[in-house]
C-alpha cells in the first residue's frame, strides 16, 4: 500500500495497464514527452516508448477518429481530451460513432476505448475547462460514464474501464486531483463498473452524489450529525448506467433522499435518479426527493465560482427541507 | 507572380489514360493488366450499372430502403477498388456499397443494409471493412486511425476511404488527412467529385480550383484523376497503395466523375438543379462506353459477353433479394443484445421486459 493522490493513482493505473496489455495505447495533446498538462501521464512515454504513449495534432475530432480506427486493428486506445469542455469538437466520434460501433456492426466490431478527461470547478480555470457535461454522455446508449471521487476508486475504476470491451468515458475532477491522499494498493485491482458505494452509513436521509460532491456530501453529513440527523452518502462512481439498486435500497431504508450534483439543474443526471426513485420506491418516501445543483446559467466566470458552485451548506439546507417537509 | 490558387491548380492537372473515344492517350502510364483482368474490370462495371438500375427499380417498388445511386461512378468506385488487396481495410461512405460488394460483402447483405437490418452490417470474416458511413467526414478521421494501426502492426496493407465533393468541406476531412500525414500512415483518401452535393454545385463548396490541391494543407500527395476513366483511377490508386505500403505516407485522390441519377432515392429531383446540357455532356463521358470501345478494339469484348453479365447480374439480384426477404425479422431483444458485451442492469431489465412481450 502507498499513500497516493488521485492523480498518482490514475498514473499508476495507466502504468499497470500499459505493462499488462501490449495493445493499450495512450495518446492526446501533450500527453507524451510533457507527461500531460496535469502530469497524469508523467514518465509513461519514457518507460513504455513513443509507440505506446504519443502526442497528437491539436484536433479533438481527429483524436476520436484515431481511437476508433486503432480499435478496428485490435488496439485498446486510451485517448485523452485535455479538458472536457472541448468534447463538443468530438461529439460525433464519441456519441455518433464509438458508442454505436458494436450495435451498428451487428456485434461484429467493438470499441474498447477509454476516454480520459478532466473537468470540474473550484480551481479557477478559464472558460470551457470546468463545465460538467457528463449528462450529455449519460444520454447516449452504448457508453458508460465513470466519475471517481477518491484515489482508491480512481485506480480500480480506471483499470476496469480500460479492460472493458465497450467505450467508457472516464471523467477526472480537477479539484480532486491533489486535494487529499488515500491508501492505494500498488498491484492491479478492479472496481466494478456500474456499482455504487455507500461512503457513509446513515438512517434518516440518503445523499446521492458523485465527483467532488461526494466530499461535500460527507462534510454535510458530519454537520447534520451534530443536529442529530443521520445521513447516508451513496457515491455513484459509475453515473451511466448508474446503480439503481443500491440507490433504491438506501432510499427504502431512510425514506428521504437528496440528489447532489455540481452540474446545472437542467444538466447532469440528478433528474434521472429522481425519476428512478419515484418509480421504484414512492411508497417508501416521507418527502419528495430534492436536488442540489448549480443554477441554470452558463458555467460561472472564474471569480463567481464560489457563489455559484453547490457546496456542503447547500446540501445541509436541502436536507433540512426534506426532513422538515 | 501568379495568384496562389492558380499556381496550385497547375500542379494538379487531370490524369487520364483513356479518352472518351476509348483511345489510349497516355501509353507510358498504361497499367500492367492482363486481358482477363481488363475483362474483369469491364464485367464489374457492367454488373454494377445493372445493380444500380435494379436497385432504383426495387426501391420504387418498396423492396429496398435507403439507396444512393451509383451510375456514372463505376470507374471511380471500381477502378480504385480493383487496385486493393483482400486484406486492405475499406471505410466506405453511403454511396460506396459497390466497393464493399466487390471486396466480398454478399449482395443480400447490401440489400439488408439498404432496408435497415443489422445483419447487413455484419461483415464476413474476410472482408476488412466498416459498414457505410452516414456522417460525412467521419470515415476520414477513422481512416487515419486504421492506417496508424496498420503501421504499428508493421503490416503491408492500407486503409482506404471515400467521400464526395461536398464532404471536402467538413472539418473531419482535413483532420483525417492531416493526422494521417503527421503519422505518415498508409492511407488512401478518395474524394469522388461528382460536381454536386445534393443540389449544391462544387463551386459553392470552395474557391479552390481543384479538390486534389487540398492535400497541400496536410502536406501529403494529391492527384486529380479523370474519374470516368477506369484505367486512370486504377493506376492512381495502385500507385498510392504502393507508396503507402512502402512507408511513404498517404495520398488524396480526386476523381472527376458524375452521378447520372439523383442524390438518393428519398425524393431528390436533379432536374431542379441540373441542366440537360450538363447531363448529356457527362453521358458522353460514360466510363462504360469508352472502356467498351477500348476492349472491342482489342477484340476481347462482345455484345454477347456483355449480355451474359447482364443476365447473371439480374439473376444474382433476384436471388439476393429473396435471401434478404428470408432473413428473420429483427426483435428488440436482438437490438439490446448488440449494445454491449455485458448488458448493464438497465438493459438486463429491458431485455426481460421485451422477452416477455415477444413470447406473447
Amino acid at each position: 500500500m502507498a499513500q497516493m493522490t488521485m492523480i498518482q493513482a490514475i498514473t499508476d493505473a495507466l502504468r499497470c495497464e500499459l505493462r499488462d496489455d501490449e495493445n493499450v495505447l495512450i495518446f492526446g495533446e501533450d500527453v507524451g514527452k510533457n507527461g500531460g498538462v496535469f502530469r497524469a501521464t508523467e514518465g509513461l512515454q519514457d518507460e513504455f516508448g513513443e509507440d505506446r504513449v504519443f502526442d497528437t495534432p491539436l484536433a479533438e475530432s481527429g483524436i476520436g477518429g484515431l481511437a476508433i480506427g486503432l480499435a478496428t486493428q485490435g488496439f485498446r486506445p486510451v485517448p485523452e481530451i485535455q479538458f472536457f469542455g472541448f468534447v463538443y469538437e468530438v461529439m460525433d466520434s464519441i456519441s455518433g460513432q464509438m458508442a454505436r460501433m458494436r450495435y451498428r456492426s451487428g456485434n461484429s466490431e467493438n470499441a474498447p476505448i477509454t476516454i480520459r478527461s478532466p473537468f470540474g470547478g473550484g480551481v479557477h480555470t478559464p472558460e470551457m475547462h470546468a463545465d460538467s457535461l457528463e449528462g450529455l454522455m449519460a444520454q447516449q446508449p452504448g457508453l458508460k460514464v465513470v466519475i471517481p471521487s477518491n484515489p482508491y476508486d480512481a485506480k480500480g475504476l480506471l483499470i476496469s474501464s480500460i479492460r472493458d470491451n465497450d467505450p467508457v468515458i472516464y471523467l477526472e475532477h480537477m479539484k480532486l486531483y491533489r486535494s487529499f491522499r488515500d491508501e492505494v494498493p500498488e498491484d492491479s485491482y478492479e472496481v466494478e463498473l456500474g456499482k455504487a458505494k455507500i461512503t457513509r452509513e446513515g438512517t434518516d436521509v440518503t445523499l446521492i452524489a458523485y465527483g467532488a460532491m461526494v466530499q461535500a456530501s460527507v462534510k454535510a453529513a458530519e454537520e447534520l450529525e451534530k443536529d442529530g440527523i443521520s445521513a447516508e452518502v451513496v457515491d455513484l462512481r459509475t453515473i451511466a448506467p448508474f446503480d439503481v439498486e443500491t440507490v433504491v435500497e438506501s432510499v427504502k431504508k431512510t425514506g428521504r433522499a437528496v440528489v447532489v450534483q455540481e452540474a446545472q439543474r437542467v444538466a447532469g443526471i440528478a433528474s434521472q435518479i429522481v425519476a428512478e426513485i419515484q418509480e421504484r420506491a414512492i411508497l417508501h418516501l416521507e418527502a419528495p426527493v430534492l436536488r442540489v445543483t448549480a443554477p441554470d446559467t452558463v458555467y460561472a466566470f472564474t471569480q463567481a465560482e464560489e457563489v455559484w458552485l453547490p457546496n456542503h451548506k447547500d446540501i445541509v439546507a436541502k436536507v433540512n427541507d426534506v426532513i422538515n417537509y | 507572380m501568379k495568384r496562389t490558387n492558380e499556381k496550385f491548380a497547375e500542379q494538379f492537372p487531370t490524369f487520364q489514360i483513356l479518352n472518351e473515344e476509348g483511345k489510349i492517350v497516355n501509353e507510358e502510364k498504361m497499367p500492367d493488366l492482363s486481358e482477363d483482368e481488363l475483362k474483369e474490370l469491364m464485367t464489374r462495371m457492367v454488373y454494377t450499372r445493372i445493380l444500380d438500375q435494379r436497385s432504383i427499380a426495387l426501391n420504387r417498388q418498396g423492396r429496398l430502403g435507403f439507396y444512393a445511386p451509383t451510375a456514372g461512378q463505376e470507374a471511380s468506385q471500381l477502378g480504385s477498388q480493383f487496385a486493393l488487396e483482400q486484406d486492405d481495410f475499406l471505410l466506405p461512405a453511403y454511396r460506396d456499397v459497390p466497393q464493399l460488394i466487390w471486396q466480398g460483402l454478399p449482395l443480400y447483405k447490401a440489400f439488408l443494409w439498404s432496408r435497415g437490418h443489422y445483419v447487413g452490417s455484419q461483415m464476413p470474416e474476410e472482408v476488412n471493412a466498416l459498414t457505410p458511413q452516414i456522417i460525412i467526414g467521419a470515415q476520414y478521421v477513422q481512416t487515419a486511425g486504421v492506417a496508424l494501426g496498420i503501421k504499428k502492426r508493421n503490416e503491408k496493407r492500407v486503409a482506404i476511404t471515400y467521400t464526395g465533393d461536398g464532404g471536402t468541406s467538413q472539418g473531419d476531412f482535413y483532420e483525417g488527412m492531416n493526422f494521417a500525414g503527421a503519422f505518415n500512415a498508409p492511407a488512401i483518401f478518395i474524394a469522388q467529385n461528382n460536381r454536386f452535393a445534393i443540389s449544391t454545385p462544387v463551386e459553392k463548396q470552395t474557391a479552390a480550383k481543384t479538390l486534389a490541391q487540398k492535400a497541400v494543407a496536410a502536406g501529403i500527395e494529391g492527384i486529380q484523376v479523370d474519374g470516368m476513366d477506369v484505367l486512370a483511377v486504377y493506376v492512381a490508386t495502385k500507385e498510392a497503395r504502393d507508396r503507402a505500403v512502402n512507408g511513404e505516407g498517404p495520398t488524396l485522390i480526386e476523381t472527376l466523375t458524375y452521378r447520372y441519377g439523383p442524390h438518393t432515392m428519398a425524393g431528390d429531383d436533379p432536374t431542379r438543379y441540373r441542366t440537360e446540357d450538363l447531363d448529356s455532356e457527362w453521358e458522353q463521358k460514360d466510363p462504360l462506353v469508352r472502356f467498351r470501345k477500348y476492349l472491342e478494339e482489342k477484340g476481347i469484348w462482345s455484345e454477347d459477353q456483355e449480355n451474359e453479365i447482364i443476365e447473371k447480374a439480374k439473376a444474382d439480384i433476384k436471388e439476393a433479394i429473396k435471401q434478404a426477404d428470408d432473413t428473420p425479422k429483427q426483435k428488440v431483444t436482438d437490438l439490446i443484445s448488440n449494445m454491449y458485451e455485458t448488458l448493464p442492469a438497465n438493459l438486463q431489465e429491458q431485455m426481460e421486459e421485451y422477452k416477455a412481450k415477444e413470447s406473447k
